[in-house]
């Protein structure tokens, strides 16, 4: 039985790789109509450093990740404090409120970004996208935040302050040290949902102004290259790399723990 | 944004200003953002989908109900909305038995630092990018792709098996995107079962199937409707899987709203669609939130 379960187990993780080392292999072989036998080569990693339009909407993410990253971690986190760390009425309708960006279908909250913002004046480009990927990420970083809050005894800070410490000085030097784990994960799995964000950067994009996923997206319709395999790969390695850097910092939900 | 925005409740911080400034302080950043770029947002469209066409240019606006007729005057979407369904009612069955089968496998038949591992190996694609690893299925069920390939090395006459551009191509990449929740869902679900009971069981002459649908299914439903309102939200607004893997057959609600922002321009149509589709998913969250509230209280 317990070798039946391990191979099933197996063969769930050959069924979530396959694919993916497939699309990864293919980037490296020299053929542009993914014939086979394998011919390895790098002439596709080549061509992608002189594709203007890619290595732009790359720097575009990075950007893009870079600042949401920043900004909803710094907002998200005082927002945790207050959820986590006072009492106040309303506070379960504020923590309910969270939910909209996570659960409703990406394509109405995208859609609905687009015509109010086509509406009021904001418009389309990187700058409504960096204000839509904001607000995708401040949930989870108020949820990340808020679960190391949870288990970081409030004691301390008070210890310190009935030692003489003021306020300020007890958040700096006792909470936020004990809490730089969580806040750091948190940072990495912001850029994380900006990074890998599509759907809400589709519908807010201008031709000149996209992000990397849109540019896979519209060349994959014009027809697949092994070009889009090796931008694809790299995409895949860097979020892969940056989600493992969250795993390490901020253990995500209590994975792992009770084993 | 005061300094003293981290402190809770202390005397130093309370004789200076009330305490209520400090939350509200803390609070509203996050929060004056989340209605700027989420709840407007959805109001607006809310208002956008009463209207008879898009506000463009000198065209007077005409509020009408109009719009949410639209499944019975173009009697096609009803045609749509059946295959999208259909679409969220596979991917979400099949998630729910191969999940809870392999999150059980992973209770059950491993442990310590190998079940950690193999825990984030299951749950790392879900955070690349989904775009790039519905382009990697196109790699393998295309015709003369991976699977092809496979099958012919030992048959090499075989006929091609590619079924790219096909329904159960869609149902394909959509089960490989969020198999991971379910996993997660039931994992945990499943973890908080005590192990006596299944002893218990066991001890008394209980056959494995009779432990499996009469305590482990039982005690990890929240596990697995958590799972399944999870994957099925996402699932039927879809719009990029039925376009990359169904190609011509990939009509979908997904694609439907998309068209009317994006090709046709019929924003109070693809408003209206997009809250009727809302409509449905609140649906689906009430009915389930009173069935896991159920099974939270017993």
């Amino acid at each position: 039985m317990i070798k039946i379960a391990r191979l099933f187990l197996a063969l769930v993780l050959v069924f979530l790789y396959l694919p993916i080392v497939v699309m990864a292999a293919m980037g490296f072989n020299a053929s542009p109509l993914y014939a086979l036998p394998f011919d390895f080569t790098t002439h596709w990693y080549q061509e992608l450093a002189g594709n203007g339009r890619l290595i732009e909407a790359g720097w575009n993410s990075i950007w893009l990740a870079v600042l949401t990253s920043v900004i909803a971690t710094a907002l998200g986190t005082l927002a945790a404090l207050a959820l986590w760390r006072r009492t106040f009425r309303g506070r379960s309708i504020l923590r309910i409120l969270l939910l909209p960006p996570i659960a409703i279908p990406w394509l109405i909250t995208g859609t609905a970004m687009l015509v109010f913002f086509f509406w009021t004046g904001i418009g389309r480009g990187l700058h409504a996208m960096l204000i839509g990927h904001v607000a995708l990420a401040i949930p989870y970083v108020v949820l990340v935040v808020g679960t190391g809050l949870q288990t970081l005894r409030a004691d301390l800070e008070e210890a310190a302050m009935s030692l003489g410490s003021t306020p300020i000085h007890a958040f700096f030097r006792v909470t936020l040290p004990l809490l730089l784990p969580s806040i750091v994960g948190a940072a990495l799995f912001a850029f994380a949902v900006s990074l890998d964000q599509f759907v809400i950067s589709y519908f807010l994009s201008v031709p000149g102004m996209t992000t990397l996923p849109v540019e896979i997206y519209s060349a994959i319709r014009k027809g697949f290259t092994p070009e889009i395999n090796a931008i694809s790969t790299i995409l895949l390695v860097a979020s892969m790399i940056v989600i493992l850097g969250f795993a390490r910092f901020a253990r995500p939900g209590g994975i792992g723990e009770r084993s | 944004m005061p300094p003293e925005a981290g402190v809770a409740g202390l005397p130093a911080a309370r004789r200076r200003m009330p305490p209520w400034v400090a939350t509200a302080a803390l609070l509203l950043p996050s929060y004056a953002w989340l209605t700027l770029a989420v709840l407007l947002p959805l109001a607006a469209m809310f208002a956008f989908s009463f209207l008879h066409a898009t506000p463009l240019g000198n065209k007077p606006v005409v509020w009408t109900l109009e719009q949410y007729r639209a499944f019975y005057d173009q009697p096609y979407l009803l045609g749509v909305a059946w295959a999208s369904l259909s679409i969220g009612l596979w991917t979400t069955g099949i998630c729910a038995v191969v999940g809870f089968a392999a999150a059980l496998a992973l209770v059950r038949a491993t442990a310590g630092r190998a079940r950690e591992t193999l825990l984030i190996l299951v749950l790392l694609p879900f955070w690349t990018n989904g775009l790039v690893r519905v382009f990697s299925w196109t790699m393998v069920i295309r015709e003369g792709g991976f699977l092809d390939t496979f099958v012919r090395w030992f048959w090499p006459s075989a006929p091609s098996l590619g079924f790219l551009y096909t329904t159960p191509a869609i149902v394909l990449g959509l089960v490989h995107g969020y198999l991971p929740y379910m996993v997660l869902t039931c994992y945990i679900a499943l973890l908080s079962i005590d192990e006596a009971v299944i002893e218990a069981a066991q001890s008394l002459g209980a056959r494995w199937w009779t432990v499996l649908f009469k305590i482990l299914v039982p005690l990890a439903a929240p596990g697995l409707v958590t799972g399944a309102i999870l994957i099925f939200v996402p699932v039927i607004g879809a719009f990029m899987e039925p376009r990359i893997l169904g190609g011509r057959v990939g009509v979908t609600m997904g694609t439907v709203i998309e068209d009317q922002f994006t090709q046709a321009f019929n924003w109070p149509l693809g408003s209206a669609l997009a809250f009727t589709m809302l409509a449905v998913v609140l649906a689906v969250f009430a009915t389930f939130s009173g069935v896991l509230r159920r099974s939270a209280a017993t």
